[in-house]
């Protein structure tokens, strides 16, 4: 019998945990939300993210949260260039061919990754802050990385939600997202705003690659399990969500915390099956935007 | 003024000719057992099992518009019967393959009600989450292996026929009839009406919708006939592999992107794109064998260059360019006797 309190810091630790599959679901729902693509190789671009972590904090001794600064326009950079020089080339009624290029992309991520960084599991060292942790009464003690990691979701996700409702760039994120047509008839240049919601997106994964790459351990093979996760997330917030897509991150997380506690086997699964069900009785999710 | 006796005629000329080079192609892969030694036998049967999941693959999502990347569900779903039915249950190995066909069938019932719900991309991924349930279970099943798998007890390999060539070469036939069966049955249905449904569907859901077509059961019978033959493919690709894992029996890479890619560097939405598609993957991989994955970071690049600068792939610009048509698939109304009536507008 596990006691009151366990449960209570099992709960806490997946709810925790929720915050990084948030800042998964974040970017990936963005983009859907302007532009109508599902990036497939989205977990993968969070792998690469946490590479390219490792690589800055190796080449140039930064700790992994300055190397944020180096990896975030990084993968805005690049996000941007892979949406102007590919991937609006794919937009269209058609749901084939963004489908296909994001997956195609996914598999040379992945399988470039594994030429240059091999098979190996990494990890990032954030030195004392991994193991610090602060007490909140017995046998309940929160740790500063998990809990920096879910105020940084807090933040990421308020910053998006800003960006969306109060400037001129989510504005033309807005009106892309309502009719593509008309927008570019108001003077819009599409292509540029699709390139700066994948610049965007991309950004919000290089912070949530960093903060993977902290926590676990990675290899080139993780990448789709991201993909998945984020998307759960989506679904069970509810689509064009953004505080829902950080209570469908919640949901996912407690839900495999509780999993893992009844039988470590279970963890993903658990995960999966809570996803199931929110699909079978909301296929909505939770909190969908009215519209 | 009475309805004109009217035929449906599928064949062209091209696809005439298509059916004999199918059948000599055919006659010479039956025989290959007596011209080829082991190493193409097991080639061949790998090929068989690429355009057999490529052929289901394109059905679903190049004529139904049910884009899957969750098919390697299917696929180790049918793997893990195999051996669940001959290690568990004791049905000769041969055997158990029907059988797969009918539970693989029932299986994607309850799933396709679950993942019909989502549209698009998030179908999708849904089906993708699906292959990840099915992966996840399969390695709880600890009498099958658990997470590191479990390879299939010699007395029931040595059972399906006498000596070790006999048994290679019913295999071979056995993925050589079960490719001809899966390509016959897509014939037969995009003949029948549901192929008709199903170029409705695709060309104009709104529009076969308010013709009076049931989309949606439309699209859950090809779901259905596809997940039966996927899982068959599957059973019979680990019956040569003789061991099975989750991670093996349900890979994304080798069950649902090599074999979208087939599809669409041959043509999707066309049955000759398989075909196509299976050669150039084969040839790539022969080709840079020595080289690790480069085979399958290329056969990425060469899909999305297919996808971008030609989208109707291969075949779509062999037969664009010539008419061809290998399979006897098109509606041309002959009328019988009397006279052809004016042509509406």
């Amino acid at each position: 019998m596990v006691p009151l309190m366990e449960w209570v810091n099992i709960i806490l630790q997946g709810a925790l945990l929720g915050g990084l599959y948030a800042m998964f679901a974040a970017g990936l729902s963005l983009i859907f939300g302007v532009m109508r693509l599902v990036n497939i190789a989205h977990g993968d671009l969070i792998v690469l993210a946490a590479y390219l972590s490792l690589l800055a904090t190796d080449a140039f001794g930064l700790g992994p949260m300055t190397s944020l600064l180096v990896v975030v326009p990084l993968m805005a950079v690049i996000g941007y260039t892979l949406q102007r020089g590919i991937l609006n080339q794919t937009l269209g009624p058609d749901l084939l061919p963004p489908l296909l290029v994001t997956f195609g992309l996914s598999i040379i991520i992945q399988n470039g990754l594994l030429e240059l960084f091999t098979a190996d599991s990494r990890r990032l060292q954030a030195g004392a802050v991994e193991v610090a942790s602060l007490h909140v009464a017995d046998g309940l003690s929160i740790g500063v990385l998990p809990l920096l990691q879910f105020v940084t979701a807090i933040a990421v996700i308020a910053v998006l939600q800003l960006v969306f409702y109060r400037t001129a760039l989510g504005r033309a994120f807005r009106a892309t997202s309502d009719d593509q047509d008309v927008a570019q008839l108001m003077g819009l240049d599409n292509r540029h705003v699709f390139g700066l919601a994948m610049a965007l997106s991309l950004a919000v994964v290089a912070i949530a690659g960093i903060f993977l790459a902290v926590r676990t351990n990675f290899d080139p093979a993780i990448g789709p399990a991201r993909l998945i996760f984020g998307f759960e997330a989506v679904i069970i917030g509810g689509l064009g969500s953004m505080w829902g897509t950080l209570a469908g991150g919640i949901i996912l997380g407690v839900a495999q915390a509780i999993g893992a506690q009844l039988d470590p086997g279970w963890q993903l699964l658990a995960g999966h099956i809570a996803f199931l069900i929110i699909l079978a009785i909301k296929p909505d999710g939770l909190f969908p935007k009215v519209q | 003024m009475s309805a004109p006796a009217i035929r449906i005629e599928h064949a062209t000329r091209s696809s005439r000719a298509g059916l004999v080079l199918f059948a000599v192609v055919f006659v010479v892969l039956v025989a290959a057992p007596w011209w080829g030694g082991r190493q193409h036998l097991r080639l061949l049967a790998e090929i068989y099992a690429f355009v057999a999941l490529a052929s289901l693959w394109n059905l679903l999502a190049g004529y139904a518009g049910l884009v899957s990347v969750g098919q390697q569900a299917y696929v180790g779903l049918g793997a893990y019967l195999l051996f669940a039915l001959a290690m568990l249950v004791g049905v000769p190995a041969l055997w158990t393959i029907p059988i797969i066909g009918i539970v693989a069938a029932l299986v994607s019932i309850p799933v396709a009600a679950l993942i019909f719900r989502l549209r698009g991309h998030y179908f999708a991924i849904g089906t993708w989450v699906v292959a990840e349930v099915f992966r996840l279970l399969a390695s709880q099943v600890s009498v099958l292996g658990g997470g590191s798998g479990i390879s299939l007890p010699v007395g029931i390999v040595l059972a399906i026929a006498q000596g070790r060539q006999m048994r290679e070469f019913v295999i071979y036939w056995l993925a050589l009839a079960l490719l001809v069966a899966i390509l016959a049955l897509v014939v037969w249905l995009l003949r029948s009406r549901y192929g008709l449904a199903l170029t409705a569907i695709r060309d104009n859901e709104l529009a076969a919708r308010s013709n009076g077509i049931d989309v949606g059961r439309v699209k859950l019978v090809v779901y259905v006939l596809t997940a039966a033959g996927t899982a068959m493919v599957g059973a019979l690709i680990f019956l040569q592999k003789l061991r099975i894992s989750p991670d093996t029996a349900f890979s994304v890479t080798d069950w649902t992107a090599i074999v979208i890619f087939i599809t669409v560097i041959g043509g999707i939405g066309r049955l000759e794109g398989p075909i196509i598609g299976a050669i150039v993957f084969f040839v790539l991989r022969e080709l840079l064998a020595d080289y690790g994955t480069v085979y399958l970071l290329t056969l990425g690049v060469v899909a999305i260059a297919v996808m971008l600068k030609a989208p109707q792939g291969i075949w779509g610009l062999i037969a664009g360019r010539f008419g061809w048509q290998l399979f006897p698939l098109e509606r041309r109304v002959v009328y019988l006797g009397g006279e052809q009536p004016a042509k509406c507008a």
